[in-house]
């Protein structure tokens, strides 16, 4: 299956279980709203330019917005990671280029611990953003700061199971092919 | 929002057509308990001794003059809803090719759900009761006194309600109803019931968590209301408040 192919299923497959699934599930606590949709965004390949990376980010999250009736809430907090997402590769990957060798940021192309980084750092972003934008229309710091938790604790474990349910075998490619 | 929410509303509708099964009982349940408020308040039900006080519907309100009507009831399927965020919203299958528009009330067959904040043209967003920026004029039932009715955020099955006098007398299981102040509903519509007072000292006004009326769980049918006389009172408010600046 061809790269983008898989990304479309993937951005289709994401967004419904993140509407028809996980928001459907019964709210066990205020602070916890399971968050997975933007893992999305965190597996998209290397050799995209930012700038179409940050426009697919927006996109996505507009996307579900709309699903939920915020427009821009989600997609503030997509097109966030989406940016900020090469930089934190930049910084974590090793010297030899896996972004060269690899399609897309896995255990695999990374190794355990710089993806155990990156998706931590990521989660906290988008989900801290994204409360911090419910936060300025309501609520109170403790919210904030509870919510920020308990959810990025929610999302790291379903990120965690999927990671575990679908792993994914990366392609080592070599110039001389 | 228009063209989007017609794509969102088609897939929503396809998995509300899962969803409806599994909800079927309590659906019915909640029709069910409806019809039988209606017919407890047929005019047969009442009956006095002799001739002299016999009940009669004043078909007149209804039939010959049009424009004493002022809300007409239209039913619609809700397609979407969800409980567990801080901004919950319905999707009903009524758009404004059918007579929605924004700033209807909406009630479910056991109580108000929320208000219309858009429409396509086959599907409206409902904002409900369960959103952090709405509120709604209510009354208490028995004493009349009005209050506002928003939503902490913490439990979907419990408002909370301000605004009270603490001269009203407020007991436990007492009826919030809606209030003929606010345009949107006609007023009697159940809100929901006091679950408990919360003491507060230093105010003058009671805070009540209300157990709302409606089951936001599982609501699949719902009535919007279509306010005839809303524009006229809404020009007349707004034509005085420009007058008075």
């Amino acid at each position: 299956m061809s790269e983008l192919l898989k990304n479309i299923l993937r951005f289709a497959l994401f967004l419904f279980v993140q509407v028809f699934v996980l928001f459907k599930i019964p709210p066990l606590h205020r602070f916890i709203v399971p968050y997975l949709y933007f893992l999305f965004i965190l597996w998209l390949p290397f050799n995209l330019p930012r700038f179409w990376l940050t426009a697919i980010g927006f996109f996505y999250g507009l996307t579900l917005d709309y699903f939920t009736s915020t427009p821009g809430l989600h997609a503030a907090a997509c097109t966030l990671i989406a940016y900020v997402r090469p930089f934190i590769i930049n910084l974590l990957i090793s010297q030899e280029g896996s972004d060269k060798n690899y399609a897309s940021p896995s255990i695999t192309s990374m190794g355990w611990a710089p993806y155990a980084t990156y998706v931590l750092v990521c989660t906290l972003l988008h989900n801290a953003f994204l409360i911090f934008l419910e936060w300025m229309s309501f609520g109170s710091f403790l919210f904030f700061a509870g919510k920020v938790i308990a959810t990025s604790g929610i999302s790291l474990l379903l990120i965690l199971l999927t990671e575990l349910l679908f792993f994914r075998k990366e392609q080592f490619r070599t110039n001389t092919a | 929002m228009g063209v989007a929410g017609e794509l969102t509303g088609r897939f929503n509708e396809k998995y509300n057509g899962v969803e409806y099964y599994f909800r079927l009982k309590s659906t019915n349940e909640a029709l069910v308990k409806e019809n039988e408020r209606l017919h407890q308040q047929l005019k047969d039900n009442y009956q006095g001794p002799g001739q002299l006080n016999k009940i009669v519907a004043d078909t007149f309100m209804i039939d010959s003059v049009r424009k004493i009507q002022k809300f007409i009831f239209r039913e619609a399927k809700v397609v979407n809803s969800s409980v567990a965020l801080q901004t919950n919203f319905l999707t009903i299958h009524r758009g404004s090719g059918q007579q929605v528009r924004t700033n209807m009330g909406v009630i479910s067959p056991e109580g108000i759900v929320g208000t219309v904040v858009s429409t396509s043209q086959n599907f409206a967003v409902v904002m409900t009761m369960l959103h952090r920026q709405y509120t709604v004029v209510v009354k208490l039932k028995n004493g009349g006194e009005r209050g506002k009715v928003e939503w902490d955020g913490v439990n979907p099955s419990y408002v909370t309600l301000r605004d009270i006098p603490k001269s009203a007398k407020v007991n436990k299981g007492d009826s919030i109803v809606t209030s003929e102040t606010s345009s949107l509903f006609p007023p009697g519509i159940l809100v929901g019931t006091v679950y408990e007072l919360v003491e507060d000292k230093s105010s003058n006004f009671y805070t009540v968590k209300v157990k709302t009326a409606t089951n936001f769980y599982n609501v699949e049918y719902v009535y919007v209301i279509d306010n005839i006389q809303y524009d006229e009172q809404k020009n007349l408010e707004d034509s005085t408040r420009k007058k008075i600046q």
